[in-house]
């Protein structure tokens, strides 16, 4: 079993705690995974930066911008990973655009995935369609889990099909918006998160965009299975650095 | 082989919705409505009277006898710099703010490089009333003084892109971020053949009005429809597109696409996008890009800010791929000195985007039964600066 359906099975709720590799410093990433799960972090997302971060608000795309200056690239990521197993048992995801993982080669890209001892894959701009057509095989064939996101304005046949396409969990994107446009939950939030818990889907879902606190975490975390938080840790990453992320993580739960 | 999209938004290998979930509420919207819509004849006939009374059209299929003369050869100008506001792109928005009433949306959006399509855009929401929002980037803003005036005087909100490289591909990105962002109310107006399907043909087919005159124009004056070879410049493809379009699927007519060498392809300054890009992904779609090995999109360079963009709609992949049409790169220098050219022999100042294409026949050479038709997407007026720095007038 992969290490991501181990970690949904676990009678808990989740913190996934999503980083730009490269950033704030280019050899930063190893020493932040570390730190994250010594903390008592759950999963975390591997952020592969790219030039054109069109789903992210300003916050993750000037940190792709300083991850690009810096000198990341998809095969020095790989490299700095390449011994991650040895000190990391926590889930490992990678997050990014397609375009970068299309010119490394999707299969290439798997496979290292697979060496390395990543778990899963979410690509926002890969369509359903596609995936399910040209890579669901090779995504299996490596051990990866796909995982897909959904909206507000997904419609309920959507999500059927995306709850039928996956084999972990679905990333539900709390409001219509890119990363870190908004704080906190209204009640149109809560009604979104009780409409998808009604459905009774395989896949646990987990809830990101909008959670940078401990109260936004216990509110995302109510009707579904975790939250992910990307934008607030970038925050606190630039505002404090690399030092202080057991601050930060104590501060969610 | 047929060279319009085909049913799952592809030209051949090219094309479909890269899109994060986020957006594909509105692109399906918009996939599952645009054919219905634009086959109403309520739609067709508005936005034929528009095309005529507001916009100018038919635009005249001009013989340049004396350009003709210099290069032995029969050279048509098709004169879409008379269209109201000095370029093609009115055709678009005229129709896709039409389409946008019909979808019941009361915000628009766009992106614009030179301004241009800003321009465009700011001037249809004018005209109906509705609420403009122009992403431009911050570098071109300042590059692009008087369009940024026009566009306020015709009451719409300028935004400046401050992300990535802060021109054109970055005020797309930051239109297609405030469309995840307003997903209910907002149509975006895509100033080109390029972005998600359904927009490389919705676009086509709102620009194809320009080779749908060229057809009946020719017959009038040629006793043909159809050309020898139909020439346009690509920045994103729409002029082409639209001046190629019922030419596409008839072998007897050679298609010309040109595109902007800046200093010279192999300068590091260039847009010449079927040279130097790779297949891959750029605001939604699969097409050649402009791009590093490492898959990071990079910054064209142009003198001619409507051709400073590092992809190529799906279409023109395509056709480029297939064979079908013909691509040839110009670099600045030799379409300034075209776009002069024509200046002094027709009376005619061309945009700088248009004088690419005039600047093919040095090189290219026609027979002199050949029917050429160069497809003068815009005019100059935007371009004076340009061209006095250049020429030091
Ligand atoms: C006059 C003119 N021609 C051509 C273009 C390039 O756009 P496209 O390739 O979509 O026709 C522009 C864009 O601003 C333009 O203003």
């Amino acid at each position: 079993m992969n290490r991501i359906q181990e970690k949904l099975r676990e009678n808990k709720k989740l913190l996934s705690i999503y980083f730009t590799a490269g950033y704030p410093n280019l050899d930063d990433t190893v020493s932040i995974i570390q730190d994250l799960e010594k903390n008592g972090v759950d999963m975390i997302e591997i952020g592969l930066p790219f030039s054109d971060p069109l789903a992210d608000g300003p916050t993750i795309q000037d940190s792709s911008t300083q991850a690009l200056k810096n000198g990341m690239h998809t095969a020095l990521l790989f490299e700095q990973l390449k011994d991650i197993r040895k000190t990391v048992s926590i889930p490992l995801v990678m997050m990014g655009y397609f375009n970068p993982v299309l010119q490394y080669g999707v299969e290439e890209f798997c496979k290292k995935c697979q060496e390395i001892g990543i778990d899963g894959i979410i690509l926002p701009d890969l369509p359903l369609d596609v995936y399910q057509e040209e890579y669901e095989a090779l995504f299996k064939e490596y051990g990866l889990i796909n995982v897909f996101l959904i909206t507000p304005q997904t419609s309920e046949e959507r999500i059927r099909a995306i709850d039928e396409a996956s084999d972990g969990f679905i990333y539900m994107v709390s409001s219509a918006s890119t990363t870190g446009a908004k704080q906190g939950f209204g009640d149109e939030q809560q009604t979104y998160f009780e409409r998808i818990s009604a459905m009774d889907l395989k896949n646990p879902q987990i809830v990101g965009f909008g959670i940078s606190n401990s109260d936004t975490f216990l509110q995302a975390t109510e009707k579904t299975k975790g939250a992910i938080i990307g934008s607030a840790f970038i925050k606190h990453l630039t505002e404090k650095g690399v030092g202080q992320i057991a601050e930060f993580v104590q501060g969610i739960r | 082989m047929s060279y319009h999209v085909n049913k799952k938004g592809y030209y051949g290998e090219f094309g479909g919705a890269f899109i994060p979930e986020m957006l594909y509420p509105n692109c399906e919207e918009l996939r599952q409505n645009y054919l219905k819509i634009m086959a109403e004849p309520s739609f067709q006939e508005e936005f034929d009277q528009l095309l005529k009374d507001y916009v100018g059209r038919p635009t005249p299929l001009y013989f340049a006898k004396r350009l003709s003369e210099k290069y032995n050869t029969k050279i048509y100008l098709k004169r879409e710099d008379l269209c109201h506001t000095g370029a093609h792109k009115v055709n678009n928005t005229i129709g896709q703010i039409l389409m946008a009433k019909k979808l019941g949306k009361n915000r628009i959006i766009a992106e614009t490089g030179a301004g241009q399509h800003g321009v465009a855009t700011a001037t249809v929401c004018a005209l109906m009333g509705i609420e403009c929002v122009v992403y431009m980037g911050e570098i071109d803003i300042a590059r692009q003084a008087p369009n940024v005036a026009r566009m306020k005087m015709l009451g719409a909100e300028v935004r400046p892109a401050l992300s990535g490289s802060r021109t054109l591909k970055d005020a797309t990105n930051e239109a297609i971020r405030d469309w995840i962002n307003n997903p209910v109310d907002t149509h975006y107006i895509i100033g080109s053949v390029v972005g998600p399907h359904p927009y490389p043909d919705m676009v086509a087919r709102f620009q194809s009005v320009i080779s749908k005159e060229i057809q009946s124009q020719l017959l009038e004056k040629e006793g043909t429809e159809n050309p020898d070879y139909v020439v346009a410049c690509v920045g994103g493809g729409s002029n082409a597109a639209g001046a190629f379009y019922h030419y596409l699927d008839n072998p007897d007519v050679g298609i010309i696409a040109v595109e902007a060498a800046g200093k010279g392809i192999d300068t590091g300054e260039s847009a010449a996008t079927s040279a130097l890009g790779k297949v891959g992904i750029i605001h939604g779609s699969k097409t050649l890009l402009m791009q590093t090995q490492d898959g990071q999109i990079t910054e064209p360079y142009s003198i001619s800010a409507g051709l400073d963009y590092p992809g190529v709609g799906p279409m023109h992949a395509h056709l480029y791929k297939s064979g079908r049409a013909e691509f040839i790169s110009i670099t600045d220098d030799d379409a300034m000195t075209a776009g002069l050219g024509l200046c002094q022999l027709e009376g005619i100042i061309p945009a700088i985007e248009s004088s690419h294409a005039l600047a093919i026949f040095e090189d290219k050479k026609f027979k002199p039964s050949d029917v050429v038709v160069v497809n003068l997407s815009g005019r100059g007026d935007k371009d004076l600066k340009n061209y006095i720095d250049y020429f030091k007038l």
